[in-house]
């Protein structure tokens, strides 16, 4: 369902956001670490995208050089053909945890990115989200009084609500226990399915990235390369205990360095 | 079982007064077993303390001095607060001013008195300056580290939306640094009601401050000496119980609880 008033996106030839031979290189007193080097990838509108690697590989550094929190040092990326030069509103990075607003209630968070929306759409907007992300009942609620999930999906909807291309989510449900995170993620796929917006999720997840993506982008560790991208070609819903299922995790184990090693 | 740190509802009050009357009786018994004739007994304090309201010069000075510490603070509060707020955003202006702030705040709004004579002359405006200069340290103090320990992520959040810096300022920094920054202008309004009766001593003819130092020099008034600090002590709480109910308003709470 879109909204009336929401701002539909021309389909574009080409890739959404394409990334060019990137590399990131941080500065630590004078000696150069190289944390990506030569990133190719091309990711189609639309599309669920998950990127997994090690731990510290730099699966964070490549969301925030897309996000434009952070300038490559080499190479390039570019939405819809425009090189990312900062953050944007048309795109949404969402952080693992404590990135709602404390200070304001379920609507306060949700509207923060409408303030130029005149005040019956904002109210139609905020509303529209709150019942997308199932919080009815807690629009004047304080995020302390909200549960660890209950603020993920909040600042789910803070991003949604500024109809964004793009949202980048920073191991969005790695601060959950696991029961809720099962949860979130057929969440994640019942908005992403109904918004259809472009997703690029990191996680360290090897389950969560076969559960949700089209497709899995496998780094690996520092300085990260692309080691491999994997098409997960089950329709959803997905049984998870299904032989291709099994098959494309095993892959992806295999990929990272760990399979058969417990 | 129940202990002292979980107390009964009518506990919380019996204990208190426990001690207050415990007090009183000590100081009662002192008075009198050591026959003293210049300390009050509480009894005369209490008389003095409605001689004062009959005559009705207390609540003239009460108003005085609540009046020089809304002026003094508030103008610590308008001008201490944007000047925080810039120099936490940005941490070259600080470096530069921070050396200067932390050799001012050291000294003693008492120690400033003869120079805030020499500025003002004796009156309202001398006692006025000394409470600003007393309230606008802490104030600015807090306000600066309020906003330096603002977590990134919510500036993140808030340029990714689009803000410019003025509304992030506004928008997410201010909001993120406010349960800090009234901590900081809680301590500087009880500073600011420390240095008015101070200054009330000396450079001013009214006010509570006046009123201890003037009893004491017009016959030797001890138990209105006292009366006024009694005076003085149950406003100063009144004061800080006041603010301490916008510590509790939902928007700040946040900040004042072990909960995320």
């Amino acid at each position: 369902m879109s909204l009336s008033g929401a701002v539909i996106t021309e389909p574009v030839a080409g890739p959404k956001l394409k990334a060019h031979h990137l590399g990131v290189e941080y500065d630590h007193d004078g000696i150069r670490m190289p944390v990506l080097e030569d990133i190719n990838l091309e990711i189609a509108d639309g599309e669920f995208i998950c990127i997994v690697g090690p731990s510290g590989c730099g699966k964070s550094t490549l969301l925030n050089a897309m996000a434009g929190f952070l300038s490559p040092t080499a190479g390039s990326i570019t939405i819809d053909g425009e090189t990312v030069s900062g953050p944007d509103p048309r795109r949404i990075l969402v952080f693992q945890e404590r990135g709602v607003f404390p200070w304001l209630t379920v609507e306060g968070n949700i509207g923060f990115g409408l303030s130029k929306l005149p005040r019956a759409e904002r109210q139609a907007r905020i509303a529209h989200y709150v019942k997308t992300v199932r919080l009815e009942g807690f629009e004047n609620t304080y995020p302390s009084d909200l549960s660890g999930g209950m603020k993920q999906r909040l600042q789910v909807a803070r991003a949604l609500a500024v109809n964004p291309d793009i949202l980048y989510l920073d191991e969005p449900f790695g601060a959950l226990d696991s029961i809720t995170r099962v949860i979130m993620r057929g969440e994640l796929l019942r908005i992403w399915q109904a918004e259809r917006r472009t997703i690029i999720f990191v996680t360290h997840d090897i389950d969560e990235a076969v559960q949700l993506a089209d497709r899995v982008v496998v780094l690996s560790s520092r300085p990260a390369k692309i080691k491999e991208v994997l098409t997960i070609d089950i329709p959803h819903p997905r049984n998870i205990s299904s032989p291709r299922y099994l098959e494309l995790r095993d892959e992806l184990l295999k990929q990272i360095g760990l399979a058969y090693e417990v | 079982m129940n202990t002292l740190s979980q107390p009964r509802s009518w506990e919380k009050f019996l204990w208190p007064l426990v001690t207050v009357v415990l007090l009183l009786a000590v100081w009662h018994y002192s008075v009198i077993f050591t026959a003293t004739k210049v300390f009050p007994s509480p009894l005369s304090v209490e008389r003095g303390v409605s001689e004062l309201l009959n005559k009705h010069v207390l609540w003239a000075d009460i108003g005085d001095s609540l009046r020089r510490v809304a002026f003094g603070y508030g103008l610590a509060v308008l001008v201490g607060m944007p000047i925080g707020l810039l120099l936490g955003w940005n941490s070259a202006a600080n470096q530069v001013v921070n050396p200067v702030i932390q050799l001012m705040r050291p000294i003693s709004p008492i120690a400033w008195i003869p120079v805030a004579i020499i500025f003002f002359g004796i009156g309202d405006r001398a006692a006025v300056f000394l409470v600003f200069l007393g309230s606008f340290f802490p104030i600015l103090v807090a306000c600066v580290s309020g906003v330096s320990s603002v977590p990134p992520i919510f500036r993140s959040a808030g340029r990714n939306f689009g803000l410019s810096t003025t509304q992030l300022i506004a928008r997410v920094v201010f909001p993120a640094a406010l349960p800090q920054i009234l901590i900081g202008a809680r301590i500087a309004l009880g500073i600011a009601w420390l240095v008015v009766v101070a200054g009330e001593m000396i450079a001013v003819d009214s006010g509570l401050g006046y009123l201890v130092i003037d009893s004491r020099n017009s016959g030797k008034r001890y138990d209105l000496v006292v009366a006024a600090m009694l005076m003085i002590g149950v406003i100063g709480l009144a004061l800080d119980l006041g603010f301490r109910r916008l510590e509790k308003i939902k928007s700040v709470r946040w900040g004042f609880r072990d909960a995320s």
